[in-house]
């Protein structure tokens, strides 16, 4: 293998990048443009369908009986919105809500029943009360939970206590405790993690046309008809376009930041982050040697991309977050799903990059990105020859 | 290394249902321009498809320097340059740029690739072109380029698949005078065209291949002699027939 080689055509695809217009508005401008404008009129996510939330909840009431405690967790049950985890203490609580299993942690205060009772027996005399704080954690990253989640626990609450939504005086308090942090974060930031796997995704259409182009207007032919190496072909090609991918990183992330999305986490999750989006840009190269080995033509491959382009674009990246719970479940079988994913539990949840569903995520990124490379290669190495 | 530049044992190459060469053989030595000429789909980019190892014969043997094309592809490529049918140019690249490339690839060390392009694209009229897109060329130009690159690691053997079709006659003429400068450089020069005066000019012998075989072999004059015609073109026709054919 002679890097002589390799670093010629690696040069190039940077030259064809720069130099064609078609190819510099897909990998760069396009996502510039979108991040730019949906960053900045971004409004929130949500759809008619009736959501459900996975809630942990830490039961810390000491009271013999705990049939207060009791009555508030059936009432959350029945609302058919709530989908109730029970966890022994706030630690392991905590755990899920970093790696994005529940998007809320109730801790209900070791003198909830004590309080409960106090107001049951005497609504009217609120000297008597004995005051108890139910403490309550809120997934970050997920714009729906922090809005809705806070309302229907206190709805809760109103209704054990036979009190209206206008009459809210009681014992018991509500407290959201990420909720502060919360409201500093803007929309944008529910959707930055989802931008970067959306601006690599787009590296599929390129790899596809530019494929069937060079091998439509004889390139392939002459290369082949050099000592150049399958080898040393594909390696340049890996290495353009994972160049390509680290600069719509970079970019979308120069954007982003100008947008004011400032993730609270330090250099080396920046640069998991990069690593991980290195190792997806891998997966769609896999994937536009696919759409080039079945596309006849370099218009066909724009078109075959989409087959690719669109599941990943509406069930892995931000998208994804406002679809069904079957849509959800579908994402799962796409790379950018968990890209997304890692991204989101990194710098949204600002979890450690050692925790249980990063290293899961990063797996399973890098086990689709191995098959599907190998897939594209060996497809068009069998029916095209490189 | 062999004297013969190319021997062709009983080649053939059948695509299923269809035979696009049948029990060829033939010999060229080093240092001959040879001309082969058919009518479309007769079976002449296949011959040379197989000959630089884009292709694979379906039985027989090819021998490029003595080197079997299919069991030593790379000795084969190290030897030979290749005009494709196809003007393969990268047009986002200049001239220079896309001449640098092939050298390249053709791993030729940077002093080597300056000189030789510079010359290169000073016989092929290219020069005041060499830093401007090639996507700006005109079809003479791209074509002329497209040579360029076929020659840019001074091979032994040239392969040249119609390298003058959409030429005008001034750049007809410019590629004709270079081959002919090459062939006195002693290099071997396989071509395959419809022009049967640019064969008459330039071959010292060519084939004449329909349906996949070989059915005329020998000097351009002494051909002329045998079928006692006017010019190539005349046998050409006697041979082939007058029916318009087209590539499937």
């Amino acid at each position: 293998m002679k890097a002589q080689r390799i670093i010629a055509l690696t040069k190039k695809e940077i030259k064809k990048t720069i130099r064609e217009p078609a190819v510099l508005f897909m990998i760069f401008l396009f996502p510039i443009i979108f991040v730019f404008a949906f960053g900045a009129s971004f409004g929130g996510v949500g759809n008619n369908n009736q959501p459900t939330y996975n809630m942990g909840v830490v039961n810390m009431d000491t009271a013999t009986s705990q049939n207060a405690s009791q009555l508030l967790l059936n009432t959350l049950a029945n609302t058919k919105i709530m989908n109730l985890h029970t966890y022994i203490d706030n630690q392991t609580a905590q755990n899920a809500l970093s790696q994005g299993n529940v998007q809320a942690i109730m801790i209900i205060p070791d003198n909830f029943a004590l309080s409960f009772t106090s107001y049951t027996t005497s609504q009217n005399n609120p000297n008597t009360w004995i005051n108890s704080t139910i403490t309550l954690y809120l997934d970050k990253a997920s714009l729906t939970a922090t809005q809705a989640v806070p309302p229907i626990i206190q709805q809760a609450l109103n209704t054990i206590q036979g009190q209206s939504l206008q009459v809210p005086s009681s014992p018991i308090h509500l407290e959201t405790a990420s909720l502060i942090n919360v409201e500093h974060s803007s929309a944008l930031d529910f959707i930055v993690p989802g931008m970067f796997t959306f601006a690599s995704i787009f590296l599929i259409m390129m790899v596809g046309q530019s494929f069937a182009q060079d091998r439509e207007n004889g390139m392939m032919k002459r290369i082949r008809v050099t000592t150049t190496t399958p080898t040393e072909f594909m390696a340049s090609q890996v290495i353009s376009y994972m160049g390509i991918a680290l600069i719509q990183a970079a970019l979308v992330f120069a954007i982003t930041y100008m947008l004011g999305f400032r993730p609270n986490v330090g250099a080396p999750t920046y640069a998991f982050a990069f690593l991980l989006v290195l190792l997806f840009s891998l997966s769609n190269v896999g994937f536009g040697l696919i759409t080039a080995t079945i596309a006849k033509s370099p218009g066909a491959a724009t078109g075959i991309s989409f087959l690719f382009v669109l599941p990943q674009l509406f069930l892995g990246t931000f998208v994804g977050a406002s679809l069904s719970s079957t849509a959800q479940l579908a994402g799962k079988f796409v790379p950018s799903y968990y890209v997304t994913n890692a991204l989101t539990t990194l710098f949204i949840r600002g979890a450690s990059i050692s925790i249980t569903t990063i290293l899961f995520d990063l797996s399973i990124v890098s086990a689709s990105c191995v098959a599907v490379l190998a897939v594209g290669i060996t497809l068009y190495a069998k029916y095209y020859k490189i | 290394m062999s004297q013969s530049a190319i021997v062709i044992e009983h080649l053939s190459k059948k695509y299923q249902d269809t035979t696009a060469l049948e029990d060829l053989s033939l010999q060229i030595p080093k240092g001959e321009l040879f001309g082969l000429l058919g009518p479309n789909g007769a079976g002449k980019t296949t011959t040379i498809n197989i000959l630089c190892g884009l292709l694979r014969s379906t039985t027989g043997t090819a021998k490029v320097c003595g080197y079997d094309v299919q069991k030593e592809p790379a000795k084969v490529k190290d030897l030979i340059g290749v005009c494709i049918q196809e003007t393969a140019i990268y047009p986002y690249l200049t001239g220079a740029e896309n001449v640098d490339l092939f050298g390249n690839l053709h791993a030729m060390d940077k002093a080597r690739i300056k000189a030789r392009s510079e010359m290169l694209l000073d016989k092929m009229g290219l020069s005041e072109d060499a830093k401007r897109r090639s996507s700006k060329y005109s079809g003479g130009m791209k074509r002329r380029l497209s040579l360029t690159l076929a020659l840019i690691s001074d091979p032994e053997i040239v392969f040249l698949d119609e390298p003058t079709v959409a030429l005008d006659p001034q750049s007809r003429h410019a590629v004709w005078n270079f081959l002919k400068d090459l062939k006195k450089e002693g290099k071997t020069l396989i071509l395959t065209t419809h022009y049967m005066e640019e064969a008459e000019e330039l071959c010292d012998r060519v084939g004449i291949i329909d349906h996949g075989k070989l059915i005329e072999l020998g000097a351009p004059q002494q051909l002329v002699s045998k079928h006692g015609v006017k010019n190539l073109e005349e046998v050409f026709i006697k041979l082939t027939g007058r029916n318009i054919r087209e590539d499937a």
